[in-house]
């Protein structure tokens, strides 16, 4: 039986960013995922917002951390180089009632001393915004607010607690936790045994159910489903900052989002459901976040709409972050309900795990070999000609494009494969390839090709996501 | 990083760019055809059915037998191919354009061309671009990115499948995957007619007896995985009606819903485009709006028949071949004069969108809606220079017209030639609001 002082359950932000926290001390940790791959829950399908800190106020805890958060990332992107932009936030009011909301959550931005935050004008916030339609009357601006890549930065929060000893196993799913003797007996699905003196809890959408194989807290996780919608990168409707609707009881979301990579997305939705899996997108949805997009942004259109996904938040009654040690059995600290702003507290979410381990007795001493960054590597697409040049001579696949909307090479997704990442799905968040306007139309298949030669497998074999999204039914030989 | 010269580069080996190039290459410029693929031939090469050529090679060809034949004239012709490369860039230096080129094998490359042939054919519209709602599931293809996956990695995208929209590669497909023991449960068409070819319809469909289903709309694809089930619904009046909405089950969705030319080479160096074809905007020399770019096939805009590539490919290569030339008589810039085409009546475009005076052009266009009986009318200020009748005109099927040399001859300088289509029986028009959505 290996013996861990930590397992963490969950490979999304949360645990990995508790991970990278943990990587730095002398311990022996271990993250069990359910998913094939990191970031494969909550995670993926994530806006990809680092939030401005005017959303909640400092007597949450969700408010605090997005505080801390938000500063962190900066350090963190300079150390794991995800894709990270601090575009700014503005908030775009378009009624009276609009406008008194905004002067409010500009007083809770300067309570929570949110750096820079402005009140707007109408003139002011459309000098700022040159996408904004004209109908608005003003709005709030935080300029350190911004966006980021929700599954680069997992997969680099993953690699760079790798690179600290920190081990991570996938298609884990756990299911008992035992106390005896001092420590947790932890078996997952296929009836392997870890043994832990401490368990995270950072389940995502499940954080519930593992509470109680473990005999923890009863409390349930509220799937409340958001819907994505992206725009072309050739879209006339991407603006420089993230533009956010006014939150009024009478609507929610719909923002207008430009993301790192250059596309432009629209949403995300919220609506509460019972099943955790539901993950559809509707036809109802899409035409509700266009109308509101549109109100906000007049060139958003759906013409240039290239795909559309969805994902859930994993709210819990109270709305607020539960990040505590549970108060029913030892040595087991809870972190659910991290909806949003999660993305943009979870650096500072993984400091705070770190320091509620200490206080319930985990020794943090300093590894004095920790290693606290991750080499750049810049990808093809943002080379210049003579950086792709000088690149081709150190691998001459890096200038062989298999992703032609995306340009992304065949080094790329080498690379891709041989960090692990061995799904359709797992390839294209990493490298981006089969994200642009075809949508992998051309390059799906020669991606197979490359994973069938680095993996040694057939095409059967390969899926999109893990468990039964096989992409293919065998070959025309019956070979399966 | 390598430096090459050429005269003209064409961009894209398919039907298109090996036409075009063996066309240039004959006339003795010195011609490169660039691809990203290994083997030249484009989306030729995955399409084993017969039915190419029988135009331009007045034989029965099979996708590979036409791109072999093309290749073959590319190649003895003298034109270079550069295959597993890409065109990262054009850029436009008047009479010197610059193209940016990756490849594996040798790294970056700078090609200088005095012209350029656009030839990158065309991508299919997929189930993103059309916001179909449902689950993210496995199993869900373009029917192009699905026969590629069969005939040329040998490797069945499912077992039962549902093609939504009958696309000629869709109907195409629909015969192949029956061939392997596929089940085709249906096909589906949004439009109250078909989108492929007669004979496709016939010989794909009929002949399998696979159900074809006009008006019908799917709406959503469901499955935690991979797909378990589609649903459709009727469309009428141009609506859908949700509350007939039934559940199809197949763990295989192919989109055969239009394809969309691919230009995003051609925006980013300033290539004025057409609003209805989305390709380059080209006057009667096939040449863009920047002189010494010339577009064809399936880049310019969507064609049926791969022989009507070909055709148009040569004709943009000896309009290349001029210039180049008057190029060397330091007459490259005057190369363009023209009288203003534009499309009337039931005409959903037409290409090119001009044309010389007293010189013979060859017209392209499309119409909106299907009709039994049609008449095509050429005319200027009222004055009729051209007509003629036409029968079943389908919006999947080109037509072709030529204009001779002396209609143009006489006409007064900033005149506009108009074709127009127009139903020679109002009521026999079958679909008043013919246009795709």
């Amino acid at each position: 039986m290996e013996k861990y002082d930590v397992v963490i359950i969950g490979a999304g932000v949360t645990g990995l960013a508790t991970a990278y926290t943990l990587s730095r001390y002398k311990l022996k940790v271990l993250v069990l995922e359910k998913n094939i791959d990191a970031a494969f829950g909550v995670t993926k399908a994530n806006s990809g917002i680092v939030h401005g800190g005017f959303h909640y106020p400092l007597t949450t805890l969700k408010g605090r951390l997005e505080i801390e958060g938000n500063q962190l990332f900066s350090q963190y992107h300079k150390d794991l180089h995800f894709p990270f932009k601090r575009c700014g936030i503005i908030l775009a009011a378009f009624t009276e009632e609009e406008l008194l909301k905004v002067k409010e959550l500009y007083e809770r931005g300067k309570k929570n001393r949110v750096p820079g935050i402005e009140l707007c004008s109408r003139e002011r916030i459309l000098k700022l915004e040159e996408k904004l339609s004209g109908n608005v009357l003003g709005g709030l601006y935080a300029p350190e607010g911004g966006v980021l890549e929700p599954y680069k930065y997992a997969f680099a929060l993953a690699e760079i607690s790798q690179k600290n000893g920190v081990k991570i196993l996938y298609e884990k799913e756990v299911t008992s936790g035992t106390w005896k003797d001092s420590s947790w007996e932890i078996s997952t699905a296929e009836g392997n045994i870890y043994k832990s003196r401490y368990v995270v809890n950072a389940a995502g959408l499940y954080a519930d159910k593992i509470s109680a194989l473990f005999g923890g807290e009863e409390f349930s996780i509220h799937p409340r489903k958001g819907e994505e919608y992206l725009l072309d990168r050739l879209s006339p409707a991407r603006p420089s900052k993230v533009i956010f609707p006014v939150p009024t009881t009478h609507s929610t979301g719909g923002l207008v989002i430009p993301t790192c990579d250059g596309t432009t997305m629209v949403g995300p939705t919220a609506e509460v459901l019972e099943d955790k899996e539901e993950k559809t997108t509707t036809e109802i949805n899409r035409n509700n976040i266009f109308a509101l997009a549109k109100n906000m942004v007049p060139s958003v259109s759906e013409k240039d709409l290239i795909t559309a996904f969805s994902g859930s938040r994993p709210a819990m009654e109270g709305e607020d972050f539960y990040i505590a040690p549970s108060k029913k059995v030892p040595a087991f600290i809870q972190a659910a309900g991290i909806q949003s702003p999660g993305l943009t507290a979870s650096p500072a979410i993984g400091k705070y795990i770190g320091v509620l381990l200490e206080k319930e007795g985990l020794t943090l001493e300093e590894d004095p070999s920790f290693i606290p960054s991750l080499p750049y590597q810049k990808p093809l697409w943002e080379m210049t000609k003579e950086e792709a040049d000088a690149m081709h001579k150190k691998d001459p696949a890096w200038t062989n494009i298999i992703c032609r909307c995306e340009k992304i090479s065949e080094g790329e997704i080498v690379d891709a494969i041989r960090k692990g990442h061995t799904t359709l799905d797992g390839i294209k968040l990493y490298t981006r390839s089969g994200m642009g306007r075809c949508q992998g139309g051309f390059c799906s298949g020669r991606i197979l090709e490359i994973l069938a030669r680095e993996t040694g497998k057939n095409y059967a074999s390969f899926t999109k996501r893990g468990d039964n999204s096989f992409l293919t039914a065998g070959d025309l030989t019956g070979e399966k | 990083m390598n430096t090459l010269y050429y005269d003209c580069a064409v961009i894209g080996a398919g039907a298109a760019g090996l036409c075009a190039g063996a066309a240039a290459a004959g006339q003795n410029l010195k011609t490169i055809i660039i691809d990203r693929e290994s083997h030249p031939g484009g989306v030729l090469l995955q399409c084993i059915h017969n039915g190419f050529g029988l135009h331009y090679f007045k034989e029965q060809l099979t996708g590979p037998e036409y791109a072999e034949k093309v290749t073959e004239n590319a190649v003895k012709a003298g034109a270079d191919l550069l295959m597993d490369s890409t065109v990262i860039e054009i850029k436009d230096g008047g009479k010197e354009k610059i193209l940016t080129i990756y490849s594996g094998k040798d790294g970056v490359t700078l090609l200088h061309a005095k012209a350029v042939i656009l030839a990158m054919g065309c991508r299919e519209r997929c189930r993103g671009n059309l916001g179909i709602p449902g689950d993210r599931t496995s199993g869900v293809y373009t029917a192009g990115a699905a026969q590629k996956l069969l005939n040329i990695h040998g490797v069945l995208p499912g077992k039962t499948a549902v093609i939504a929209g009958s696309g000629d590669i869709g109907l195409i497909m629909a015969r192949r995957l029956s061939w392997c023991g596929v089940k085709v449960k249906m096909v589906t068409e949004i439009m109250p007619f078909p989108a492929g070819l007669s004979r496709n319809i016939a010989q794909c469909l009929e002949d399998f007896s696979i159900p074809l289903r006009l008006s019908t709309s799917l709406t959503g694809i469901y499955g935690k995985d991979r797909v378990e089930y589609v649903t459709i619904a009727p469309v009428i009046d141009g609506k859908v009606d949700h509350s007939k909405e039934e559940k199809i089950f197949c763990d295989t969705v192919l989109f055969s819903v239009g394809l969309i030319p691919e230009n995003e080479l051609s925006k980013a160096c300033g290539i004025k485009m057409h609003p209805v074809t989305n390709g380059p905007v080209t006057d009667s020399s096939s040449m863009t709006n920047i002189p010494g770019i010339f577009a064809c096939g399936n880049v310019l805009h969507v064609h049926d028949l791969v022989d009507f590539v070909s055709l148009e490919a040569e004709k943009a290569a000896e309009n290349c071949v001029k210039y180049v030339r008057n190029l060397h008589k330091g007459k490259g810039e005057d190369f363009r004069e023209d009288i203003p085409v534009t499309a009337e009546g039931a005409l959903r475009y037409i290409l090119p969108v001009s044309c010389k005076k007293g010189e013979e052009a060859s017209f392209y266009m499309r119409s909106s809606s299907v009709l039994r009986k049609a008449r095509l009318t050429v005319s200027c200020k009222g004055d009729i220079l051209a007509e003629k009748s036409l029968s079943y005109v389908k919006p999947a099927e080109m037509i072709a017209f030529t204009l001779p040399a002396e209609k143009t001859g006489n006409l007064p300088p900033g005149s506009t030639i108009s074709f127009s289509l127009i139903p020679v029986n109002e009521e026999e028009k079958e679909n008043e609001n013919g246009k795709r959505k």
